[in-house]
């Protein structure tokens, strides 16, 4: 019943009636108990001999043994990459080279199910969003480079654009096969031949890719897949016949391997960290503005380069919003990721579960207040709750340095100059979110955030016609789009 | 006390909404959950029938039906209420005595709502004179559009007043309010008003209700509880036909509101083809198997 006293008006989100477990079935993948590297289109032991395990985050059991690529196995997969340059992908049609792209693109929608199962058992993430984003955004990505191939010239006119070659290719362990998307498909359209390298935690997808790459018939050695820790990423970039690197990861490794590089001929794409400002004025459709705010932090558990890691808001709004935020959490389920109810899954790795650990830690002794929902969380795995802090300084650590994690770093503002300041006022400069329901005011905002991709009333939305990637500290380069194309171009 | 500016009702924005709404119906409701799930529905259900062709008889006939749903599965709830034309009221309390199914009338110059206040508080005061324990009126849309919030408001008030016990839902017409922000307008309107339900539709216009707007007006809702700690509760009506449907609405209540809403006291269906479809998903639920449409009565 409805309580008298105002100060006692809460709403009770739990309830009897839950939510009973509809787990995604993983009957129908197939995953082999060792995986090799893929050089030269065919899987080949690596000249290291060493393997690694590769777990599942949400249960700690062991997925499968992933080979560990040393400087020959890098060397090879180079020289693969080369000679299928040299004499197969160079010479065919943009056409030809389209053709090729489709059917990895139709492959991709076929196996979906496979490969989202896959994703989240070997990642963490839940089967929701590998289902319904990370897998189709994949296809999406392989579909449209694959209509750009045979059009480049129309791209850039009178440009006469021409591919680099050989691009190593390191992607992070936040979204494995989405970023894979975004790195081959662009390579392969514009002509160039790939050595990639996944990041260590989520080999799986990358390796499955390279199987339907086989199914596509995809010439020998056009993509080379080699897995391994930093020290096969850093083979790749030091190998002197790669033309480009093209990394997404931590702004850390982004200037080890922007120094690596410095004085060679080769180009590059840096798609770095971000601690990403998120701001609700007043105006603002506030329950819309919330669940923005939840998407903006919690999609990905938080491992996010571009997630909405600091809000700012309003001071008129701020009990409001702070309300509900909190009741918003309380409907948020955490756990199982394979679950199809699962709105927050497993933190990727035991180290980022320490990490973010650490943040919270830091957090609370530098005197911000924090908030958890209450959640069962499993026994085993990595998880972290959704988390809150109130009563941040613009100077408190957690609110400088990237977390990637489920933390939201809370501050209010008064004026919109005051807000544009504190926003811009980071090393990094990848996204940005305005809400408001004024148009100029928007316009404003959009205007003034130093980031590359700023959301207007909407977050975390992405599409392969859209370029994404950073200002400062947060990289260089384009990523999807025409801008992207550009990146694996040169010109005459 | 000053009257309140409704123009300044918080604004809603529909990507935001259909977002909302996207996460809420990629839901997976199985077993156990969804075995409650459709037991609670079924006893949220307003049986309608509001046609011309309406008889004594066929009322009767729904009557019984919301009582006695299907008695071939043991241990069925009934239907929350039956909703009736007021010249109807009187059959139905009848023909339900007994029962905890209440009886709603709706009221007010239904579905235009083209009438004079007069007319619309007599219609009211008939029904419930009638016996009705719950009256659904509807809204002036056009003095709404107009801009006459207060005309709304206070003809709202007045009918709640004539309603006496009874409890009053209020009929939006949401399919005629045109977009999200006017769905929001209207509800505050009516909960200020002292609506105990705020209703979508009257089920003659399409769009009847949909999630979206059902989400907005949840929404309303929840801010009017932390704003006066009075809770109101919500009836979404015509088009919700099935099952699947059904669960997700209720997904939605349970997460937007909790569980405090989850019962026929602040939440109904209105409608009249659901609750067999909910019938053969419980048959489904314990025989494994579907059963055909002829098994259950149509009524």
């Amino acid at each position: 019943m409805a309580k008298k006293n105002k100060k006692e008006i809460t709403l009770d989100l739990s309830s009897d009636w839950g939510l009973a477990p509809a787990p995604e079935s993983t009957s129908h993948i197939k995953l082999k108990k060792k995986y090799d590297l893929f050089i030269g289109g065919k899987f080949v032991k690596p000249k290291s001999g060493k393997y690694f395990d590769t777990i599942n985050p949400a249960t700690e059991e062991v997925l499968a043994q992933i080979a560990e690529a040393d400087d020959k196995d890098v060397d090879l997969a180079v020289k693969s990459a080369r000679k299928a340059y040299d004499n197969v992908w160079s010479k065919l049609s943009g056409k030809e080279r389209g053709k090729y792209i489709y059917r990895i693109a139709r492959l991709i929608q076929e196996r979906a199910r496979e490969f989202s199962v896959i994703e989240s058992l070997d990642g963490g993430k839940t089967i929701r969003e590998s289902r319904d984003i990370d897998i189709p955004l994949a296809a999406a990505h392989f579909f449209y480079h694959a209509g750009w191939a045979d059009k480049l010239e129309y791209a850039f006119p009178n440009r006469k654009p021409e591919a680099l070659g050989v691009v190593g290719q390191i992607t992070p362990w936040n979204f494995p096969m989405l970023m894979i998307a975004w790195k081959i498909a662009p390579a392969l359209a514009t002509g160039n031949t790939v050595v990639l390298k996944p990041a260590e935690t989520t080999s799986l997808t990358a390796l499955k890719l390279a199987e339907l790459f086989q199914d596509a018939g995809l010439p020998d050695g056009v993509v080379n897949i080699v897995t391994g820790h930093g020290t096969t990423g850093s083979h790749i970039v030091n190998h002197p016949d790669v033309n480009k690197v093209a990394f997404t990861g931590s702004t850390g490794v982004g200037k080890i391997i922007m120094k690596a590089i410095a004085g060679t001929n080769k180009k590059s794409t840096m798609e770095l960290g971000g601690k990403a400002a998120n701001i609700i004025m007043e105006d603002a459709p506030l329950d819309q503005a919330v669940e923005g705010v939840i998407n903006g932090i919690f999609f990905n558990q938080g491992h996010v380069c571009c997630a909405g890691s600091r809000l700012y808001i309003q001071e008129s709004v701020y009990p409001i919003v702070m309300r509900k935020l909190k009741d918003r959490m309380q409907a948020l389920v955490v756990g199982d990721p394979m679950d199809k109810n699962t709105d927050i899954g497993a933190i990727n790795s035991k180290k980022q579960l320490d990490t973010i650990k650490n943040y919270i830690k830091l957090g609370k002794a530098e005197g911000a207040e924090m908030y958890q929902p209450k959640c069962n969380l499993p026994k085993k795995g990595y998880w972290v709750p959704p988390t809150l802090f109130t009563n941040v300084a613009q100077s408190s650590t957690i609110a400088k340095e990237e977390i990637f994690g489920p933390v939201l770093a809370i501050q209010t503002f008064r004026t919109i100059d005051e807000v544009i300041n504190k926003a811009n006022n980071t090393p990094y400069g990848l996204s940005a979110g305005v809400w408001s329901d004024k148009g100029s005011k928007v316009f404003n905002l959009t205007s003034q955030m130093k980031a590359g991709v700023v959301w207007a009333n909407t977050y975390n939305k992405f599409d392969p016609t859209s370029p994404f990637g950073g200002y400062k500290e947060s990289g260089h380069g384009r990523e999807g789009g025409m801008q992207g194309l550009e990146a694996y171009l040169k010109f005459d | 006390m000053a009257k309140q500016d409704y123009s300044l009702s918080p604004k809603i924005d529909q990507v935001g909404i259909l977002d909302r709404v996207a996460r809420i119906t990629a839901r997976s409701i199985k077993n156990e959950s969804k075995m409650q799930g459709l037991m609670m529905a079924l006893n949220m259900i307003d049986l309608t029938t509001l046609e011309g062709a309406d008889t004594d008889e066929k009322v009767k006939q729904l009557c019984y039906k919301a009582v006695h749903l299907h008695d071939s599965i043991p241990n069925l709830p009934t239907t929350a209420a039956v909703c009736v034309y007021p010249n109807f009221v009187k059959t139905a309390v009848k023909a339900l005595k007994g029962s905890n199914v209440k009886v709603a009338s709706v009221a007010t110059a239904f579905p235009s709502g083209h009438s004079s206040r007069e007319i619309k508080l007599m219609d009211t005061k008939i029904a419930v004179d009638n016996g009705a324990h719950e009256v659904d009126m509807v809204i002036s849309r056009g003095k709404f559009h107009s801009g006459e919030y207060n005309f709304v408001h206070d003809e709202i008030a007045a009918i709640k007043e004539a309603c006496g016990k009874a409890r009053l839902k209020v009929i939006l017409e949401t399919g005629e309010l045109g977009t999200f922000d006017k769905v929001r307008r209207a509800s505050d309107i009516a909960m200020d008003a002292g609506a105990d339900f705020i209703k979508t539709s009257t089920g003659k216009i399409k769009p009847a209700a949909t999630l979206p707007v059902t989400l907005v007006m949840l929404e309303a809702i929840k801010d009017h509880y932390y704003n006066t700690g009075r809770m109101v509760g919500m009836k979404p009506a015509g088009g919700i036909s099935n099952s699947k449907l059904a669960l997700q609405y209720l997904i939605m209540v349970k997460e937007t509101l909790g569980g405090q809403w989850l019962t026929n006291e602040w939440f109904r269906f209105g409608a009249s083809s659901l609750a067999n479809d909910v019938l053969m998903q419980i048959a489904k639920q314990n025989s494994g198997n579907y059963q055909s449409k002829d098994y259950f009565s149509i009524d």
